[in-house]
Formats: C-alpha cells, sequence, structure tokens
C-alpha cells in the first residue's frame, strides 16, 4: 500500500502550536472591546474569534503567543500576561 | 472547523508577516481558489508531510515554476470549460517573483494568464536564512550582504516589480501590506474579479529575518508605508488609479529604527546611508504623489 | 491507415488522436517540427487543445505538470539542452506521480553544441524516475506514444513516459507510416481520470515538505511503481498488438539470438543498422545477434539475463557515454551479470556521437573487436584512431 503523497485539507490542525508558548500569552479582557474585529484580522494564526462586542477570544491550542492582537487592539483590551499566571483558564 | 481558508497548525513563527498575509488573500479569494506556490517559508511552514494547512486546492513544484504551473492549470482549466468559476493564484516569495521565479512570471503576464501572481515580500531569501535577494532595500544587513567594516550591506536599491508588471500591460497590478489588512483584502477580491493576469506585491514583515518582535510585525508594515518606502498604490490597464494618500510622511529613521537588520544604520558616520534610503522614500513620494490627492486618477 | 510521412507528423497525428488537454512546448532543433504540426492542427480547429507557447522548456515541463495535477491530459517534447533544462521538473514529475507523457528526440549535449543525433540527453535523465522507451522506427514510435499515455495514467503506475527517438533519423525521416483509427484509440486508451486532483470540490494539497522520517518510504514507493512497470509495459504491448494487429514496444526484441556467439546490444534506430548486419553476417555463417533494448527504465534484467545468459560475448552499443565511467547501457549490462553463471563476456562501445554516422561498417567493426581484449568505453570511429 503506497503512502499518501497528497495531503488533507486542513489537517495540519492537529499539530497544537499552543505548545510554543514560552513566555506570555493574549488576556481578552473582554471589558472594553469595540469589536472592531483588528484582532481577528491580524492574528496570524487565525484563531481569534467573536461576535458583539466583549466577546472575542483566541484559541489557546494554536496561540503562538505573539502578541499582535494586544499590540493592535485600540481599546488596550487585550494584555500581554506571563504564560504561568494564576489568572490564565485554557479555553 | 475554523472558517478560513488557511487552518492554525501551520508551522510559521510567531508573528510572522507572511502567514497573516497569505491567510487574508486565501479568505479574500474564497474556496473555488485552486493556489500554487513556489518553495519558500509559505509552502514548507503550511505543507509539511503528512499534514496541510490549505483549505482550498494546493500544489507546490519547485522554487521558481509556480507561474509556469499556474499556467498549465489554468489551461486545463479552460480547457474543461471551469475557468469562469475558478480562480487561480500564483504565490511566490520575493525571490520566488523577483528573481528564480521572475522568467516564468514574465511569461505567464505576457501570454496572458488569467491568475492572480501574489508575491509576499519580506525583503529576502528567508526560509534559507535571510540571504539577500533583489528585493532586499538598500543598506539591508543579510547574511549574504552583512554589514561590515568595508561593506555597509545591500549595495542595490529593490527591484521595481510594480513597474515590470505594469509594462507588461497587464489588467490590474497592485501592492499591499500587512500593516493594511482590509486594503489588501479588497485588492485581492477586486484582483479576481478581473480577467487576465494581475499582480499583487505584498509587503510582510519577517520578524526573525528582520530582527523585531513579533508583537511589532503590524506597526512596522504600516510605518513602511507611512515613510513612503513602500508605497500603497493600484494600477489599472496600466494608469495609476489607486494611492494611499500619506498626510504626513514619518521620517525613515521611525522604521528603521525597530529592526535589527538596520541597526548599523544608526552608528555614528551612517547617517549618509540613511539619507540615501530617505531620498527614496522622497522619490516615491513625488512618484506616486503619496501626499496629494490624484485628479481623474491620472498623472 | 498508412502514409508517407515525416516522422515528426506521425508523432503528432497519433498525439492528436490521444487528445491532450493541454500541450506546451518550447522549440529546439530537431523536436520543432513535431509541436509546429500539433500548433497547426489546433489552429486549423483540427485539435481542440490549449497549446501554450512557454518561454522555456522548464516552464513548459512546469506547465504540463500544473495541467496533468488538474486532471487534463498533456504532451511536451524537447530535445538535449532542453531537456537537460526541464530536467528538475521531471525528476519533480516523477517524485509527484505526474503522468505527463513527453516526447524526446535524441541529440547530442553541449559543449561542443550540436544538433545531431545521439542519446546523451535522455541517458542523463536515467535516475529521474521518468520511465523511458526507445523506438526503433517511425512506426513503433507512433505506436509507443498510444502505449506511453495507457502506461502513464494507469493508476498502480502514475508516472512520467518519455518516448525517445533519434533527431533527424526517425524526427525528419520520411517513412510509410500507418496511423491508427480513432475508434481503435478510443478502445485502447480510456479517459484519463486521476485518482487525484486539483479541484475545490475535493481540496488536496501537492508537493509536501517530507523529513528523514518520511521521504525515504515515498521515494521507494517511487522505486517500486517503476519495477511494477517491468510487468505492465508487456501487457500494453499485448493488448496493442491485438487491437491494433502489430508488435511494437514491449520490454526488449531478440533479433537472431538463437545460437549466438556474439550479440550486440543496442537502443533506438541505430538497431535497423544492425539488423541488416546481422543478415548479412548470418548468411555468412556467423552466428551473431541483437538485443535490442526498447524499454531502458525500469531498467529489465531479467529478460536481459534471459535473452543473453547464453551468448558467449556480448557488445553493449551506446550512442552515449558517462562521462568519466562507461556507457550507460554498458554500466547497466554489465552489473546484471555480476554473479550469474555463465556469464557472456561484455565489452562496452561507444559509438555515433554527435551525429556520427553509424554503418555497418562500424557494425561489422564491433563484431570483429568483441573477441579481442574486453573493453568496457572503447570509442568506434575515431578521426584520428584509438
Amino acid at each position: 500500500m503506497e503512502k499518501p503523497i497528497t495531503a488533507s485539507p486542513g489537517s495540519a490542525q492537529r499539530n497544537k502550536t499552543g505548545t510554543w508558548r514560552i513566555e506570555n500569552r493574549p488576556q481578552f479582557l473582554q471589558k472594553n472591546c469595540i469589536a472592531c474585529r483588528l484582532c481577528v484580522l491580524i492574528c496570524p494564526e487565525g484563531i481569534v474569534a467573536g461576535k458583539e462586542k466583549n466577546t472575542f477570544q483566541t484559541d489557546y491550542r494554536y496561540c503562538k503567543g505573539c502578541g499582535l492582537c494586544a499590540a493592535v487592539c485600540p481599546k488596550k483590551d487585550i494584555v500581554m500576561v506571563p504564560e504561568t499566571s494564576k489568572e490564565n483558564t485554557e479555553s | 472547523m475554523f472558517e478560513h481558508l488557511l487552518s492554525p497548525g501551520h508551522t510559521a513563527c510567531a508573528g510572522c508577516g507572511q502567514s497573516l498575509a497569505a491567510r487574508l488573500v486565501i479568505d479574500a479569494a474564497g474556496p473555488n481558489t485552486i493556489v500554487v506556490n513556489n518553495t519558500g517559508c509559505l509552502e514548507v511552514f503550511s505543507t509539511t508531510y503528512p499534514d496541510s494547512a490549505w483549505q482550498v486546492p494546493f500544489i507546490h513544484s519547485l522554487f521558481e515554476n509556480a507561474a509556469a504551473v499556474a499556467s498549465g492549470v489554468e489551461a486545463a482549466l479552460r480547457q474543461s470549460g471551469r475557468i469562469d468559476d475558478i480562480r487561480v493564484i500564483a504565490q511566490a516569495g520575493d525571490g520566488g517573483t523577483a528573481d528564480i521565479g521572475f522568467q516564468a512570471l514574465s511569461g505567464m503576464w505576457e501570454r496572458g494568464h488569467d491568475v492572480l501572481s501574489v508575491c509576499y515580500d519580506n525583503e529576502a531569501y528567508m526560509n534559507t536564512g535571510v540571504q539577500r535577494s533583489g528585493l532586499t532595500p538598500l543598506y539591508t544587513s543579510t547574511t549574504t550582504s552583512p554589514y561590515g567594516r568595508v561593506l555597509p550591506g545591500n549595495l542595490r536599491p529593490k527591484k521595481n516589480m510594480v513597474e515590470i508588471a505594469v509594462a507588461h500591460g497587464i489588467p490590474y497590478v497592485a501592492t499591499a501590506s500587512v500593516g493594511f489588512p482590509l486594503d489588501l483584502q479588497r485588492k485581492v477580491k477586486k484582483a479576481i474579479s478581473i480577467r487576465g493576469p494581475k499582480f499583487i506585491h505584498i509587503h510582510v514583515p519577517c520578524p526573525l529575518g528582520w530582527r523585531h518582535e513579533p508583537s511589532l510585525t503590524y506597526q512596522i508594515a504600516r510605518l513602511a508605508v507611512e515613510t513612503c518606502l513602500f508605497p500603497l498604490i493600484e494600477y489599472e490597464e496600466g494608469v495609476l488609479t489607486g494611492v494611499h494618500t500619506i498626510t504626513a510622511p514619518k521620517p525613515v529613521e521611525d522604521y528603521l529604527k525597530l529592526q535589527g537588520r538596520f541597526r548599523h544604520l544608526f552608528k555614528p558616520g551612517n547617517e549618509g546611508l540613511v539619507s540615501e534610503i530617505q531620498k527614496i522614500a522622497d522619490q516615491n513620494r513625488e512618484r506616486y504623489h503619496l501626499t496629494k490627492k490624484v485628479e481623474n486618477g491620472s498623472h | 491507415m498508412k502514409d508517407f510521412i515525416e516522422g515528426s507528423e506521425a508523432i503528432a497525428r497519433v498525439v492528436a488522436l490521444c487528445k491532450p488537454g493541454v500541450i506546451s512546448a518550447y522549440p529546439i532543433t530537431p523536436q520543432t517540427h513535431i509541436v509546429e504540426f500539433l500548433a497547426e492542427m489546433v489552429a486549423e480547429g483540427k485539435l481542440k487543445s490549449q497549446f501554450v507557447n512557454v518561454e522555456s522548456e522548464h516552464s513548459a515541463a512546469s506547465a504540463v505538470l500544473g495541467a496533468v495535477a488538474t486532471g487534463q491530459r498533456v504532451f511536451t517534447a524537447s530535445s538535449s539542452q532542453g531537456l537537460i533544462l526541464m530536467s528538475e521538473v521531471l525528476f519533480n514529475a516523477a517524485g509527484m506521480r505526474m503522468p505527463v507523457v513527453l516526447v524526446c528526440v535524441n541529440r547530442a549535449l553541449s559543449a561542443p553544441i550540436n544538433i545531431w543525433n545521439d542519446h546523451q540527453d535522455s541517458m542523463a535523465l536515467r535516475d529521474s524516475g521518468v520511465i523511458q522507451l526507445y523506438g526503433e522506427s517511425n512506426q513503433e514510435v507512433a505506436d509507443l506514444i498510444l502505449q506511453a499515455y495507457r502506461l502513464a495514467e494507469d493508476p498502480h503506475i502514475l508516472l512520467p513516459v518519455m518516448v525517445c527517438l533519434d533527431g533527424y533519423i526517425l524526427s525528419h525521416g520520411y517513412e510509410v507510416v500507418d496511423i491508427p483509427e480513432e475508434d481503435k484509440v478510443l478502445g485502447f486508451l480510456p479517459d484519463f481520470n486521476p485518482p487525484e486532483r486539483l479541484d475545490p470540490a475535493d481540496p488536496k494539497s501537492f508537493g509536501p515538505l517530507a523529513g528523514p522520517e518520511y521521504y525515504m518510504e515515498i521515494r521507494h514507493d517511487l522505486h517500486q511503481a517503476l519495477k511494477r512497470a517491468l510487468a505492465l509495459i508487456p501487457e500494453v504491448a499485448t493488448q496493442f498488438a491485438h487491437i491494433f494487429g502489430r508488435n511494437s514496444g514491449g520490454l526488449v526484441e531478440p533479433y537472431q539470438l538463437e545460437g549466438a556467439e556474439m550479440a550486440i546490444v543496442a537502443a533506438g534506430s541505430v538497431c535497423g543498422t544492425i539488423k541488416e548486419t546481422i543478415d548479412t553476417l548470418r548468411a555468412k555463417g556467423k552466428k551473431v545477434g541483437l538485443l535490442r533494448i526498447i524499454t531502458y527504465r525500469p531498467f529489465p534484467e531479467e529478460e536481459i539475463i534471459q535473452n543473453l545468459l547464453k551468448v558467449p560475448m556480448v557488445a553493449v552499443l551506446d550512442r552515449s557515454i558517462s562521462l568519466g565511467a562507461t556507457g550507460p547501457i554498458y554500466c547497466d549490462i554489465r552489473a546484471v551479470f555480476q554473479g550469474q553463471k555463465p556469464s557472456p563476456k561484455i565489452s562496452g562501445f561507444i559509438a555515433g556521437l554527435g551525429g556520427r554516422d553509424i554503418t555497418p561498417d562500424t557494425i561489422m567493426e564491433i563484431f570483429e573487436r568483441l573477441p579481442g581484449s574486453q573493453v568496457s568505453d572503447q570509442f568506434i570511429g575515431l578521426k584520428d584512431g584509438d
């Protein structure tokens, strides 16, 4: 039986790149969010999602901790916190 | 699972401008798209066997032939009567566009294939270790054009791929930046609505190669535009119709000082080098009327 | 239907019968007539195909790779420098299991630049994973093209297939060729239906990066696919004979090997000259024969052993040279007999490079030299002697 030489769509999703984070993770305060969706647009992994104000969140299974979402949020409603912080909860 | 057509789980560096741009491009193009990719970071991090992050049909062949492979894909779609329903994108990095991939790209444009070519310009051969390319800006320190005691980094300015594309007489040519993600997506949507060859040249910061914090990708991309070093323009049928106006251009230092690849420019005595880079920005400003509105879309 | 036509035209007409959806080529002597005939057919509406005039051979092979990946049957052709330029893509196409069919109009390699016939170009691709078939006559070349599509597109094979013919001698030579009828072609060659293709309805990714933990198995699979072709090639040739009523193709063709004391091994049109010379010598009582190589890659080891084991002396005539070593066919044949008992004495001869004519005298000389000391890279026909 020959090995397949093509790959199925989106099969990369089984690679949980969240394990790359060793320093900081983004915390979505969900307080002053205006739902501008810049965080959704700018995340290189495409893992920030949300609908109305204060509902935006990332997917920590994939988040590499680059900090772009926090850097671009116009309301500073996303902050980078240490990975080992007690406030952190897995999504 | 995810609505994006480039899924997470790919192995791009944290903060990679190219992965961001690639996702914005394919999301804008939609699911009825076939992507043809040259060898480079994008192809390597998105299709490492046995997985793929692509949720559209995707093919990678070699380093220099995406445009030629895409020509064949397009011809096949034309033959089977599906060219009106399925879009073809040929994408490459700066090397795969301006250097090794240049011939195939020029041929595809000349023949008029209905393909959108996209250049992810991170201004060096990043996948192989940050070596200099034809799109590496003046005085950039790369691993094959390093700053040293006798040489100040790369000695040549960027090859003007936009003008070259326009000279081929193709219907749509545009620049874009990950610092302006909605503008990028608008341009992709516009491009794929036009029949014939299109070219979008996207400026993408590379935290590793440019030596900056991953969280600065967006800001640095915006500064490149705001200093007039990377103009955001559109050409339609050879006429400059779209210009992103910069009301108050920032000095190039604001952009350069955030990146380790330009660190040597701030050594005492290298002020002349910075002035030459400023001159390039000023020339762009003139040439593309970056600081004034264009009347009737002509210049 | 029989017609007295140029070899290139015969090829073009048979390719047209196979209805490739996308044809892409770059001109190089002596391949040009093939693609010109095809271009004319497209322009006249006789062949409904996309004809992509690319800017180099590298792009020609790339374009057909993209087209075949998108589910269209394809065709390209080249020679010499053009073949070497597209070789990167052909290696890649084999690895990607793309059933590209191409014609190589055999021509010498630069430098010096030379537009005449020898086999150095196609031989340079022997490691690539592309199947190589050598035709002796224009009829056989035309027939091999039909068989090439059948072979390449077989779901157990899915490999590029290259049909080789001698430049000028065959490509520009006029012979009577029987061009098959369309309905017979339809009976022999099913529609192209690849198991995987670029299609938004089933979005797969082709051409991944495979690290050390995966690459070797994939290359092993590729190697096995080529070896599977060794069984399929004779089957296809038999099917062909059944439908079209003549023998063409296969792995090897033995000629007058019964009781032979000396045999020549060779490929291509030179075998016509060799057969005539053998007839002359046999008439004089000399027990000589020929083993014609039709399929060079995959290498038909078993057929070669079977046919030559009992021949005491074998001369391999290479119209090519692996510089610094020996002729390529000689190298493979010599290796095959390692450890075989009995093993013929095998000598290697190089002739006909750069279009230097191989005549019956050349063949006679080889038969005269063969009983002498064993040689491995003896050039025949050099002007300044040995």
